[in-house]
């Protein structure tokens, strides 16, 4: 290969400039041709071009034949954001056999093009970037990606169907997974439904496999009842720390005969099932539903006459001939070190008490969440799947209010995309169980799916009652004889064009999905970041979905966004092959954008050690001087900008770089 | 603390028990209000349809002339029209910048400057989150006990702005009658129109309203409706006879928040304006005091 030299000397600098149109989202409002030849007649410039998209193989093709032919050793592509194409160029440069770090990006689309409508200003500030660039890459040096082996364990946080899903693909591919559940049983959500839309398939009958499976998997450690404390490391390279919460219960040696629960000295269930949305009692020696996995028990300290009181006879104890129960248990903590993890912590359901009060909910016992009806229509609930209302009674009618929290800036902006379709379902299965006559109130009804549209329509020739309005409130105030001791609902019709007062007997709220109340405590934990309603965002809307902005962290199921079960489960697939890819290779390559310090110079002072988001800076005692080290480095900046003797630098974004690039792009003014 | 005090119209006309409670209570609670000088109409009523910057240019003046003299305390506004009226005003001000510059240019002949700085109270308001219900139950001497009160606030003290309640769902009233010893009925059309102007321009829309709170208060054994705002306690008062006329039978007083506080407080039905109301509340005081008694 024909030595290109560094070119740091100003003779022998060979820089060419490439400007793409990007269709008409840059040519539309900067004179491209223009800026191309004004590029041209810039120092050290020895060719610029202009091409309508300069990410396409043509385009890139172009700049790697300058490359050899005019034996170029500096490359700056004014083109879109490096976000998107940084890695497209560099790695064009290095198939050309120039460093690919001696190629520079200048945004000229997000800062120039779509910002302003100015043609002519926009175009001279495209020239100004562009020559600044030129100017900087003066001082690029040559640099390499350094590779670091990657751990190839991989932890799962959260199991629901998503968790699990996620780490039976990755334990059935040969490797291990952690996967820790912050419930004492895995399964969420999905295992409080009774049936699932469309196809009417028993929620239980598919889940629960894939939970035993689980269980069973020689390639998952299988942490419930027990949360990731904190998070260190990098792509490749994580330690987690994991707190496992006392349930009171050996679970190596239980077997899950359930005689405890039988034997607590409470003869009957008194206190709030979770479970079951407070619809039904439990004792303190619980397990929180018949197919739980593990199938291990568990002991409420906070209802427990022993931990209460110390005065029990404990008869749980003397029942169980396995001695599996510990009430001197205490919290353990488990260190685990893994390559890449996925997050599938998944989401909490609208609270409508205090948020939406016009719908009455916990003023009128007859008013149901969406999810406590779940419970109330499944045969392994608190009514083994009768619908009797609070009072005992069966409805005659019941009004299914959709939309409730989402689609409304006073409560969440989005559609949680799964209450029209469960709606539906819902519908479907109170109309069977009671014989009521059930009507759905609607904003729009959004059944985007594969059969979804059909079964809506199968609903329609069922009998059930579409109203199309958002309900303006539910309460007991009757007008006629007819609604006497009832709720009525009270509604714009907007397809009758008047309003209407229904009166049913039970209400249920479909209400939507919101990120869980400590999701902004796990995205701290995992450095990550949450779109604007709170879910965590992919690294790409339609190019990443999975990807998280940190390397190595990747998304499933509601955690990133509402979704119903088979999205979640084609993404939990998704997570997993990222996974899979990634620690398969082996090894990480790691960006050398890192920062080092200038041994010499260092004072000591430490002011940078606590400053390191990433404790990757620690102090060398008997040299009196802070060190870097390069595996934990994410290039962020912040020492290089503390340090107060200028001795930290940083590839790519040292002073002569930033300097002069500054210097040139003021220079026009 | 001290505050300003507006009145608007309402509170010097038929609203008179209504100023004549809340200036005794506050009083009574050792709370200032110094009425605001030389004040003009809140630019509620017509105006705001008419022409919504005068409206905003004649609530402003009221504002102005508050901050000129009392530059730190918050203006206190009883009537629920004034209040929402000068509230708005102070939200659309701030919020569109060639209002602003209307209602500044309409002020500067006026010779006044304002910075919008006033806060717009309603004495609702102050009493709980300002003085507290642990200083009013302290100055409670003849609890409530026995009263079935229904609460009924009207639509404009909590929409659109909801400065300090649920704007659906208020229990303000509820919790502050709870204090006084008194019970609260469940009333579901606490935040339902009194008919406003409908009465006057469409008997037959505000006529049935005025009538189906009152008849929802009686089904629910409230001896009386406790409202905050002299124009609804107007409707359902003055308007109840021809109500009850036009759909049936129905007898319930309403008086104002204050009037029930005032009584608690142990001040004279006199002072508290108690014998201003049309359909006189005296009996139903009187009966739940005897219920209790027994």
């Amino acid at each position: 290969m024909m030595d290109r030299g560094n070119g740091n000397g100003r003779s022998d600098l060979r820089i060419g400039v490439y400007v793409c149109h990007c269709g008409i989202n840059i040519a539309s409002m900067v004179d491209v041709k223009r800026v191309a030849e004004q590029a041209a007649a810039m120092p050290n410039v020895v060719v610029a071009r202009d091409y309508k998209y300069m990410c396409s193989d043509p385009g890139q093709e172009m700049v790697q034949q300058d490359i050899r032919e005019l034996n170029l050793n500096r490359v700056v592509v004014a083109a879109c954001t490096p976000l998107l194409h940084e890695p497209t160029f560099r790695g064009a440069c290095e198939r050309a056999g120039l460093n690919p770090f001696f190629c520079h990006m200048v945004n000229i689309r997000e800062h120039d093009a779509w910002v302003h409508e100015d043609r002519e200003k926009a175009t001279v500030k495209a020239i100004d970037l562009i020559r600044a660039a030129v100017r900087r890459v003066k001082h690029h040096k040559a640099l390499e990606r350094r590779t670091v082996p990657i751990n190839p364990n991989v932890l799962v946080v959260g199991g629901g169907i998503a968790g699990i899903q996620a780490a039976l693909k990755i334990a059935s591919a040969g490797r291990h997974v952690y996967l820790v559940e912050r419930e004492l049983s895995i399964g969420g959500h999905m295992a409080k439904f009774d049936k699932t839309f469309p196809t009417l398939d028993c929620a239980a009958c598919i889940l629960t496999p894939k939970m035993s499976d689980v269980k069973k998997h020689p390639n998952i450690t299988l942490w419930t009842y027990s949360e990731v404390d904190k998070v260190d490391g990098y792509v490749g390279n994580f330690k987690a720390t994991v707190r496992r919460k006392p349930r009171y219960i050996n679970e190596d040696t239980c077997v899950g005969c359930l005689e405890c629960i039988d034997a607590c000295v409470f003869k009957e269930p008194r206190f709030t099932d979770e479970y079951n949305e407070g619809l039904s009692k439990r004792k303190p020696m619980h397990i929180p539903f018949p197919q739980a996995v593990p199938q291990v028990t568990a002991i409420d300290p906070e209802t427990c006459l022993r931990f209460k009181t110390g005065k029990c006879k404990s008869s749980c104890v003397t029942v169980c001939d396995r001695n599996a129960i510990d009430f001197d248990q205490k919290e353990r903590i488990e260190e685990i070190n893994v390559g890449a993890i996925i997050l599938s912590t998944g989401f909490q359901t609208f609270e409508p008490k205090d948020r939406l009060p016009q719908y009455g909910y916990g003023i009128y016992d007859n008013i149901y969440t969406a999810l406590e009806v779940e419970r109330l229509v499944n045969s392994a609930g608190p009514t083994e799947g009768e619908v009797v209302l609070r009072d005992g009674s069966k409805p005659r009618a019941v009004g299914i209010i959709h939309c409730i929290g989402s689609r409304d800036t006073k409560s969440n902006i989005w559609c949680s995309r799964v209450c029209c379709m469960y709606s539906l379902k819902l519908a479907h299965l109170l109309k069977e169980r009671t014989g009521a006559e059930v009507y759905n109130f609607y904003i729009d009804m959004r059944t985007p799916g594969k059969g979804y549209e059909e079964f809506y329509n199968k609903l329609l020739e069922e009998g059930v009652h579409f109203i199309r309005g958002k309900v303006g409130a539910v309460n007991d105030w009757a007008i006629t004889p007819e609604e006497e001791g009832r709720l009525v609902i009270r509604v714009e019709d907007t397809l009758g064009g008047f309003v209407r007062r229904v009166p049913v007997d039970m209400v249920v709220l479909s209400t939507g999905l919101e990120p869980h109340k400590d999701a902004e405590d796990v995205r701290r934990k995992f450095n990550i970041s949450c779109s604007p309603g709170g879910f965590f965002l992919e690294r790409h809307p339609k190019l990443a979905p999975v990807e998280t902005a940190s390397g190595g962290i990747f998304l499933a199921g509601c955690c990133q966004g509402p979704k119903d079960i088979p999205d979640t489960v084609a993404q939990a697939g998704a997570a997993a092959a990222e996974a899979l890819a990634l620690i398969d290779k082996g090894v990480v390559e790691l960006e050398p954008n890192t920062a080092f310090i200038d041994a010499e110079s260092c004072s000591g002072c430490k002011s940078c050690l606590s400053l390191c988001p990433y404790t990757a800076i620690s102090f060398i005692e008997a040299e009196k001087r802070a060190e870097i080290n390069e595996a934990l480095c994410k290039g962020c900046g912040t020492c290089v900008a503390a340090c107060p003797s200028g001795s930290i630098i940083q590839n790519l974004f040292e002073d002569e770089e930033i300097f002069s690039e500054i210097a040139e792009v003021l220079s026009n003014g | 603390m001290q505050y300003s005090y507006y009145p608007g119209c309402s509170l010097k006309g038929s609203g008179r028990a209504y100023e004549e409670s809340v200036l005794a209570v506050f009083d009574h609670l050792g709370i200032e209000l110094k009425e605001i000088d030389d004040w003009n109409c809140c630019g509620a009523t017509a105006y705001m349809s008419v022409d919504e910057r005068r409206s905003f240019a004649l609530a402003a003046r009221n504002l102005a002339i508050s901050e000129r003299d009392m530059p730190e305390s918050p203006m206190v506004v009883p009537c629920s029209g004034c209040y929402v009226t000068l509230n708005k005003t102070c939200h659309v001000v701030k919020d569109y910048p060639a209002i602003k510059d209307d209602v500044t240019k309409a002020l500067d002949r006026a010779g006044l400057k304002w910075k919008n700085q006033v806060p717009v109270r309603h004495p609702l308001d102050v009493l709980m989150q300002d003085v507290g219900l642990d200083r009013i139950k302290e100055a409670v001497v003849k609890p409530l006990k026995g009263l079935k009160i229904a609460p009924y606030y009207g639509c404009q003290i909590v929409r659109p702005y909801a400065e300090f309640d649920h704007q659906i769902h208020p229990t303000s009233m509820d919790r502050m009658f709870e204090a006084l010893g008194a019970t609260v009925v469940h009333y579901p059309l606490k935040t339902k129109c009194c008919g406003g102007s409908m009465t006057g321009t469409a008997p037959e829309v505000g006529l049935r309203l005025v009538y189906l709170l009152l008849k929802e208060a009686a089904k629910r054994e409230a001896d009386l409706m406790a409202t905050v705002c002299p124009l609804c306690q107007f409707n359902l008062d003055a308007f109840a006879k021809e109500a009850a006329r036009a759909y049936g039978p129905v007898n319930m007083p309403v008086i104002y928040f204050t009037q029930l506080l005032g009584l608690a407080m142990g001040l004279s039905e006199e002072k508290l304006g108690l014998q201003r109301n049309i359909i006189s509340a005296k009996n139903a005081l009187k009966g739940a005091a005897a219920a209790a008694a027994r």
